[in-house]
């Protein structure tokens, strides 16, 4: 995967937790991830598609999950909340939209959110496509983006075909 | 004045709920999506319209390109995190007034929202 396809995740998640949560996020070194497991018991996932085709994780362990939940909706809910998933699905949906917008000259769509919650629960993804999982700290406890996504080769040679036409 | 928020989180409803209680409009009619919309606007006739791109069921591009057929004036605002600027293109040709890329912070949305009533006021 390429490398720039991962700083726009970077700054959105950044973007999205000061803007909507007054919450700074420290982000730490990118690694590889390897197997299926998530990293933490609660997961919100959405896919992408079109140009760019994967899917975004956001997982948190349940007590910041709960944290944020509450900085974000205002109340104290519970993971078994409807509120809670509606909650954590938003905040995976601005975190994704954010990235995508700054993969320019690609038309990708995001697909409506879907959250996981529960100890060791794993998410399939891709096996040909690398998940680079980043590490995020904040005040409320610390977090993960996880990304699998390609660029489709059929958009790398329309790209390139327009840019030297 | 009546206002229709149309967004599947309820999260996010909440918020812009709140945003609109701090501006004075308290008259708050909310759906879910794109058809929920549509099955309430005739019997609450809202003044201005929050709406959501990317939901189940009817999307709110979708939804404002139909509202457009029968409604040309009541004033639309897309709140999405949808930020190219293709589709913000997209959108003010599909009928909506302003737009708002989330995430957006309360005085962001009530500027956008009193732009918009502004305009109007002003053409009006």
């Amino acid at each position: 995967m390429d490398a720039s396809y991962i700083s726009p995740f970077v700054s959105s998640i950044q973007n999205v937790f000061t803007m909507m949560l007054q919450l700074p996020v420290t982000v730490g070194n990118p690694r590889i991830k390897t197997g299926g497991k998530a990293s933490h018991d609660v997961s919100g996932v959405i896919g992408m598609s079109g140009d760019v085709v994967g899917s975004i994780v956001l997982s948190f362990p349940r007590s910041t999950a709960e944290s944020v939940v509450s900085l974000f909706s205002g109340e104290q809910l519970g993971v078994d909340s409807p509120d809670f998933a509606d909650a954590i699905g938003e905040l995976v949906n601005m975190v994704s939209g954010g990235a995508k917008a700054e993969f320019t000259g690609k038309r990708v769509s995001i697909s409506c959110p879907s959250v996981v919650v529960g100890e060791n629960h794993h998410i399939a993804m891709q096996k040909d496509v690398p998940c680079v999982v980043i590490p995020c700290e904040t005040d409320c406890g610390e977090l993960t983006i996880e990304v699998s996504i390609q660029v489709q080769p059929e958009s790398s040679a329309t790209n390139t075909q327009t840019a030297s036409a | 004045m009546r206002v229709m928020l149309i967004d599947d989180s309820k999260t996010m409803r909440n918020i812009q709920k709140s945003v609109l209680g701090q501006l004075g409009y308290t008259e708050i009619e909310e759906a879910c999506d794109g058809q929920d919309a549509l099955s309430k606007i005739g019997a609450f006739s809202p003044e201005l319209i929050l709406v959501d791109w990317n939901m189940p069921n009817m999307d709110g591009l979708t939804f404002v390109k139909t509202l457009r057929q029968t409604d040309k004036t009541t004033p639309m605002i897309m709140v999405t995190t949808e930020a190219e600027k293709s589709r913000v293109i997209e959108a003010i040709k599909a009928g909506v007034n302003n737009y708002v890329v989330k995430p957006f912070t309360p005085d962001l949305l009530g500027q956008r929202i009193d732009e918009t009533i502004s305009k109007l006021e002003a053409s009006a």
